[in-house]
């Protein structure tokens, strides 16, 4: 195992949500001791259902939000000690949808040289050369460059999203749900594109998708989240053998792959997700797990090494 | 098998600054009692305003034209505004996308509930709400009269869209539309959705239109599938003929372009579809596939390509032989 390039440590991030007039505020946490670590070159899906807390741990991670305990390790130095401008050079975001992540009055050329202009990177007779080179790259026609974002498709306006992640050359790309906005047959463009740029540059991906059937594509580590914890982290291709947990069962379960006669799963879930405000007591997942017993009830499992795996579950699959 | 649905040479066009955008062109297409029926493509083909069209709720510019346009031996093409309005919620219901912005948030769910039932049948408020209470339960929600006073806003986006069909149910409907309807929802809620719309129709033997971008959905629920692509329909059939053996290579393509664990290898290209859709303006002659086909030939920049009919019902709109596309297929797979 190599070195970890990036190491989350027992991050937690709370919320304080109100209530409304005069019922004051509460605690919501989104975050409830997260550990996690993402090797170079590695790409580590993150997935779970909306709620989980998947984006936080982005937001965290980018510092656009400050964490409440825990701590963030890049490189082995704490995040909260690096110069924000040196952080934002080397992690980079890719958002989910490209209409709402563009400034729609900037030209491409604009959006993408942003970094340059704000790090200051070489002369400015050199930018222009340079979009054009990850414009190519990313495969963006270059008389595109000075069109503005609601003139391009939305694949394009995607690729224009990644351009501009990677045009500082980062270590880390942040993926939070890069292709859930578009169409199936841009979709296998963009996560192409993706893969291949991982490749050249020696990427190192934290992809957030609820669709598994994407993580298990493009993912050499899965961790699942829910209510703001890890219930389960393994190789993708031991989780989607053999999930140990209720809930990745579930999940895996729920993906509807294009092949007529299996019909729909039977996930027995139940139908409500609980209130984050008011998680159940014991497993947070026990009000919806099929096989949930007493001990369940009152006793918060731990993620424990199983196998191959590690689990937060008293009775693992 | 009855038929409840019969559309044929449904147009929608748009009138633009541009020119007239053909969003729907020549599209046909029946409805069984008990069966679905998925119009499936990508954003832009064309699903959503066909169904819309059939509902007469197209946007003010748009104008629709078909040669057939039946429900239940009724001619819609002919029928008054009123008469039109009799049929919505009643007869023929609809599900949307996004339950947040398809319901009211000033009105309690149970007012919402009772709404259509009050103005289409002759009932009395405690006889809709009986029903209303009666379709909560039926599609899983608990407490269901005392949900009737709540908000949207208090409800999970998946109650939302139980509320939503439970709504769409009120009248007993002989033809459900459901426009994207667990798009906007969690795959595990999506799931158990899906399951609940299947059991429904079925129980009340109603005729289900589904309109999606998902073929995974497509391929789980629907009898007859038709795939559309720039306002046309490029390939029609029964659902496990469409996945099993598909014969455009739009279809084919699409199918190519989606992971599925445990057959495509992680970290290997997927297949995809080079270029755009096209916008529908202007003379639109020959294929509108051809810029993306991997099969281009002179013929389909020189004609119009028609829909051909190789068995009862089965068809696809493209030059090449059905072998041939067969032979395609295989060469996509090595």
């Amino acid at each position: 195992m190599s070195e970890p390039i990036l190491e989350i440590r027992n991050l937690t991030k709370t919320y304080m949500v109100d209530m409304g007039l005069l019922k004051g505020k509460r605690p919501l946490r989104a975050l409830n001791g997260v550990s996690l670590s993402l090797e170079k070159g590695q790409v580590l899906g993150l997935v779970g259902e909306s709620g989980c807390g998947k984006s936080t741990i982005a937001k965290l991670i980018l510092r656009l939000e400050e964490m409440t305990g825990g701590g963030i390790l890049f490189d082995g130095k704490d995040v909260s000690a690096i110069n924000r401008t040196e952080l934002a050079r080397r992690i980079q975001p890719v958002f989910q949808d490209p209409y709402a992540s563009l400034n729609p009055r900037k030209s491409v050329i604009s959006i993408i040289s942003l970094p340059l202009r704000v790090h200051k990177v070489g002369d400015p007779g050199s930018w222009k050369g340079r979009v054009e080179e990850i414009m190519e790259i990313v495969g963006l026609v270059p008389r595109l460059k000075n069109s503005f974002p609601n003139q391009l498709s939305g694949g394009q306006r995607q690729r224009v999203a990644v351009a501009r992640a990677l045009i500082m050359r980062p270590e880390i790309v942040i993926c939070d749900e890069p292709t859930s906005a578009l169409d199936v047959s841009v979709q296998s463009q963009i996560l192409n594109l993706l893969m291949d740029l991982r490749k050249d540059f020696g990427l190192t991906y934290l992809l957030i998708s609820h669709n598994l059937a994407v993580v298990e594509h493009m993912a050499s580590r899965v961790a699942v989240m829910y209510l703001g914890r890890i219930v389960e982290e393994a190789e993708t291709r031991s989780i989607f053998r053999n999930p140990r947990h209720p809930y990745t069962r579930a999940l895996l379960d729920s993906v509807l792959t294009p092949e007529p006669g299996l019909g729909l799963p039977e996930t027995h879930l139940g139908i409500v997700y609980p209130n984050p405000i008011d998680p159940p007591p014991g497993c947070t997942f026990h009000p919806r797990c099929a096989y949930a017993q007493g001990r369940c009830r009152f006793e918060a499992p731990v993620l424990t090494p199983l196998y191959s795996s590690k689990v937060a579950c008293h009775f693992p699959l | 098998m009855s038929v409840l649905l019969e559309v044929r040479g449904l147009h929608v066009e748009i009138p633009l600054a541009a020119g007239v955008l053909k969003a729907v062109r020549d599209v046909s297409f029946t409805v069984n009692r008990g069966q679905t029926l998925a119009l499936v493509g990508e954003s832009g083909c064309g699903k959503s305003l066909s169904a819309l069209a059939v509902m007469d709720l197209l946007p003010p510019r748009a104008r629709r034209r078909a040669e057939h346009l039946h429900f239940e031996g009724l001619d819609l093409l002919k029928v008054s505004t009123r008469r039109m309005a009799d049929l919505r919620g009643n007869k023929i219901a609809m599900i949307f996308q996004e339950p947040m912005t398809s319901l009211n948030p000033c009105y309690t769910i149970g007012n919402q509930l009772q709404e259509a039932m009050l103005r289409h049948r002759k009932v009395s408020r405690k006889e809709a709400q009986d029903r209303a209470v009666f379709l909560l339960e039926k599609v899983g929600i608990t407490a269901a009269a005392s949900r009737l006073r709540q908000y949207p806003h208090q409800l999970s986006g998946g109650l939302r869209q139980r509320v939503m069909i439970a709504m769409g149910l009120m009248c007993g409907p002989a033809i459900i539309i459901a426009d994207e309807p667990t798009t906007a929802l969690d795959v595990t809620i999506q799931a158990q959705i899906l399951s609940l719309l299947a059991s429904i129709q079925k129980e009340f033997d109603m005729g289900l239109l589904l309109i999606t971008h998902d073929l995974g959905i497509v391929a789980r629920l629907a009898d007859r599938v038709n795939v559309m692509y720039c306002g046309q329909v490029v390939e029609s059939g029964e659902a496990r003929e469409i996945f099993g053996n598909p014969l455009h290579p739009y279809t084919q393509g699409l199918l190519g372009c989606i992971p599925i664990p445990g057959k495509t290898k992680t970290g290997e290209h997927l297949g995809s579809i080079p270029g755009v859709v096209p916008t529908p303006i202007g003379d639109l002659k020959g294929c509108a596939f051809r810029n993306r086909c991997a099969f281009l030939s002179n013929a389909c920049t020189a004609e119009d390509v028609v829909l051909r009919e190789i068995s009862n019902d089965r068809a696809y709109r493209c030059f090449l032989s059905p072998e041939t596309c067969e032979q395609n297929l295989l060469g996509r797979s090595t």
